[in-house]
């Protein structure tokens, strides 16, 4: 059975504000609060909400049959938990219908699976649970940064317990095969791969308002029966695209919405189904293995990581951000962590880059790439400043890790003494009445007995606590 | 084809950038082999390369007709020029100019500069232009800026070839907008007569249609170009301090070149850090206030101000900084970020330099953010990488920004001028 699987992504970076060099060491607050606001609301009033509104009605009306997955940035969620709730409510309501899957995806919609591997592993399990705490279920299948995968990457996301990962369906990857089939990776034979058909989705999220494309305009037809006319085996078909295609690249007006209304009727027809990623990752059988050596992404003809790093501005940015990596991670200031995930967005990357794509790019607040890299740089140089006055310099990360280990076993220990102490005090409070009295009935003068027992318990449990401490160390 | 070219000033002796433009673009027009160029200036020394254009000198041309022989004109003016071109030139004075002042071979005396008479100066240019047109043979007039526009109209009303006009500057952008009615009327009636403008920058384009009221179907765009390198030059070993930066601002030191914004910006990052020294080299009317603004901020011991850089110290200053700066207020091409560019010199322009328009490896701002231009100074001498980046891809794209690709933009016009003439 054939079968279209539709995946949406949600993200909006935090927008970084005007920082001039000479506010490094004075000024610590980045973001630009009118132009979040102003770009969420605008995003969630063009596209997020009327998009939703459909998706919701579509599985309504199909019946169950219509199935669609989502993914959202933390960052994303944070800000339309602050400015547009209702897109959280509409995503509540889509959630209800069972017929809908949230995927998981690093918080920060950053790269740092590119860089560090640890760094990566705790904000995906963030986004996880912050997922799971509002939609009530464990995301199964991992979506990238903009689908930036490679073999290495797939083998630590495989290490984390999902099942499959979305990825692109680059034709230099690829070669000869086709992306209409289910794949694993190379290095983790139990990660499957759902590659993106490239054409196809951007059919719809790139093309398809294009007065000048040779099929303008697309009905839900010709689409459904592009899809009909591939060859027998190929099953899975996978059409991945951002949210706001649907709305901002693709206005309202060209009735975007309508033509994807009209899809779970016109694939009903030709026998098509939709699924959901977990369901396909369950259902289907891979039918080979794919290498990747080099990650891959959706982005730019390459399809590589070149929008983000292909200047040596952009990577000297980008090293610079990570080279505090350890220290952010160690570290347990509400701020800095907070500041580390809206900096490590790859939008702020890609506003440094400098190649001609011929795909206009809007690059913000910025003229330049120039300019973009000269304002993160300034913001960088104020969060390294923040970073390290945290720790003194001189002191390695293994050492500092394990300094901060033993503080912290030994504040837990602490805790667990005070604990102790209080839970024996308690009882010697309530053993003191009962032995008076027993006193007032017996020979006076033999109260040592209880006091003994107490004083006795106390080394003992701090014998058993100080042991536990020196495992932790080992642990770490 | 036979140009006649009006220009100004022609190198080695320059005192501006219209030099340099007239010598790059002549110079690559000059590749097609068909081009046949005559230059007209004021004032020749002598020196000038001849190898791919005639040169006339005004001042040698006769407007009164005197008897002198042969060994006396070779005598005198052997140097510069051709004792049968004074003859054959001689043969067309068109009235009698004796009330001028002429000098014993008839001719008027130029200074070749921005004299205080320069209204008088370019009158007597236009005048000596009459005879020049009437002994020359040619298709096509080409003038450059307002000091020789009444040179070609009075070119093309004596022979009815047509006159194309290059506009290298406005008085809007020498005046910020306070314009000199007497240089606006000579500007306005040299476009009003003119078969077709070309400008050196979109901007200047508009300033043409919008101030001037021209039709902008006469009116296109042909952006500068800049000469390579000599080798003399590119031997040049940079002097650097590894433990400073320098960043230069070079140029007349005048109200169009925005000075100020770069003393303010300086003091901004003079600051955060004490590692960057500021250099202002030229002179110019506005160059005491800024000694005494600079005073003022308190950075005096940063700031330096050298004076004018003449011939091949002004390479030696590019090659000496880090950054180099240009915040002009306005400026309608400005060739000087480019030449900074080719010395691999990483460069800040302002929004409103016409060259901004052609250059893509280098920091734009506007000319009134002093905070965007202190912040871009900063990182180009904090973050090697961006330093890097824009000194080698810098040097990278102003190599591909050929005179040859003008000439044949001009070329262009010209048929297409020539075509509707008929």
């Amino acid at each position: 059975m054939r079968t279209i699987c539709l995946y949406f992504e949600i993200h909006q970076i935090i927008h970084l504000k005007r920082y001039r060099f000479f506010d490094i060491g004075k000024d610590h607050y980045y973001y630009d609060d009118y132009a979040n606001e102003a770009s969420i609301n605008e995003v969630a009033e063009r596209s997020y909400i009327p998009a939703l509104s459909a998706l919701i009605d579509m599985t309504k009306n199909s019946g169950g049959t219509f199935k669609v997955a989502l993914s959202i940035s933390g960052v994303a969620l944070e800000q339309l938990e602050i400015h547009a709730p209702d897109v959280i409510d509409l995503l509540h309501q889509l959630n209800d219908t069972d017929c809908c899957e949230f995927l998981a995806e690093p918080y920060s919609h950053g790269l740092s699976s590119l860089v560090n591997e640890e760094c990566f592993k705790e904000e995906v399990m963030r986004q996880s649970n912050k997922i799971k705490q509002l939609f009530g279920k464990a995301p199964k299948v991992f979506r990238n940064s903009s689908l930036i995968y490679s073999d290495g990457i797939g083998a630590t996301v495989a290490s984390m317990g999902f099942k499959g990962m979305l990825t692109e369906g680059a034709k230099y990857i690829l070669g000869w095969k086709s992306p209409h089939y289910m794949y694993h990776c190379s290095q983790a034979p139990n990660l499957k791969l759902l590659l993106r058909d490239f054409k196809l989705s951007d059919d719809i999220g790139l093309r398809f308002s294009n007065s000048e494309w040779s099929e303008y305009p697309l009905f839900a037809d010709t689409y459904i029966n592009w899809i009909d006319s591939l060859p027998q085996d190929e099953q899975v078909i996978n059409i991945f695209m951002e949210l706001s295609a649907l709305g901002i690249f693709q206005p309202l007006s060209s009735n975007i919405l309508e033509f994807l209304k009209a899809l779970p009727a016109c694939a009903k027809a030709k026998g098509i189904t939709f699924s959901t990623p977990t369901e396909i990752v369950t259902k289907s059988k891979s039918v080979s293995s794919i290498d990747v050596p080099d990650p891959i992404s959706w982005v730019n003809e390459e399809r590589d990581v070149t929008p983000w790093l292909g200047n040596v501005l952009q990577r000297e940015a980008f090293n610079k951000l990570y080279s505090v990596a350890e220290r952010v991670y160690l570290c347990d200031d509400r701020r800095i962590k907070q500041d580390w995930d809206y900096l490590q967005a790859s939008n702020n990357f890609r506003f440094m880059t400098t190649k001609h794509t011929g795909i206009a790019l809007s690059r913000g607040i910025y003229d330049s790439a120039y300019d973009a890299f000269t304002n993160y740089m300034n913001i960088l140089g104020d969060f390294i400043n923040r970073v390290n006055s945290l720790y003194p310099e001189d002191i390695d990360n293994e050492e500092l890790n394990s300094l901060l280990t033993t503080i912290r076993n030994q504040g837990e220990e602490l805790a667990d003494l005070h604990r102790e102490l209080e839970h024996l005090q308690a009882k010697t409070a309530k053993a003191k009445p009962a032995v008076s009295a027993a006193q007032e009935a017996a020979v006076p003068g033999k109260t040592t007995p209880a006091k003994s027992v107490s004083t006795e318990k106390v080394p003992g449990k701090k014998a058993v606590a100080m042991k536990k401490t020196s495992e932790k160390k080992v642990d770490k | 084809m036979k140009v006649l070219m009006f220009g100004w000033e022609f190198p080695p002796h320059i005192l501006g950038g219209l030099g340099t433009a007239s010598y790059g673009l002549t110079k690559g027009m000059a590749l097609q082999e068909d081009m046949d160029i005559t230059f007209c200036i004021p004032k020749p020394w002598g020196d000038e390369d001849k190898s791919f254009l005639k040169i006339i000198g005004m001042n040698n041309t006769p407007v009164v007709w005197r008897n002198v022989n042969w060994e006396y004109v070779n005598n005198r003016l052997g140097s510069s020029m051709n004792p049968q071109l004074y003859y054959d030139l001689r043969d067309h004075i068109y009235a009698d100019f004796n009330y001028l002042y002429t000098n014993d071979l008839g001719c008027i005396e130029f200074s070749g500069r921005y004299p205080d008479n320069l209204y008088e100066e370019i009158n007597n240019y236009s005048i000596v232009a009459g005879v020049v047109a009437r002994q020359q043979q040619f298709d096509i007039i080409h003038s450059h800026d307002w000091l020789t526009y009444p040179a070609g109209i009075h070119a093309k009303q004596v022979t009815g070839k047509p006159l194309v006009i290059h506009v290298h500057a406005t008085d809007f952008d020498r005046s910020r907008g306070n314009v000199n009615p007497t240089v606006y009327a000579i500007e306005k009636n040299g476009m009003d007569q003119a078969d077709h403008i070309m400008c050196v920058s979109e901007l200047t384009r508009q300033t043409v249609i919008d101030k001037y009221f021209q039709d902008p179907r006469k009116v296109t765009t042909v952006h500068n170009a800049v000469s390579p390198l000599s080798q003399e030059i590119m031997d040049i070993v940079p002097k650097k301090n590894p433990k400073e930066k320098v960043v230069t601002f070079l140029g007349r030191i005048t109200m169009q070149k925005g000075p100020e914004y770069f003393v303010e910006a300086a003091s901004m990052v003079l600051k955060r850090t004490r590692n960057i020294r500021f250099v202002m080299a030229g002179n110019g009317d506005m160059m005491n206030e800024m000694i005494r603004l600079v005073a003022e901020r308190g950075i005096a011991d940063r700031f330096h101000f050298p004076g004018f850089m003449k011939g091949n110290q002004v390479y030696e200053v590019l090659k000496a900084s880090d950054v180099y700066i240009m915040p002009s207020v306005s400026e309608p091409f400005g060739i000087s970020p480019l030449e900074a560019m080719q010395c691999s010199v990483p460069t800040i322009i302002s929004k409103q330099s016409g060259c901004a328009e052609i250059l893509d490896k280098c920091i734009k701002t506007d000319y009134w953010d002093i905070q965007a231009m202190a912040d871009a100074i900063y990182s180009i001498c904090t973050y090697q990488s961006l330093y890097e980046y824009l000194r080698d891809e810098g040097k990278k794209e102003v190599d591909q920004i050929k005179w040859e690709n003008v000439g044949y933009k001009v070329r262009g016009i010209y048929d297409e001028v020539l075509k509707q003439y008929r």
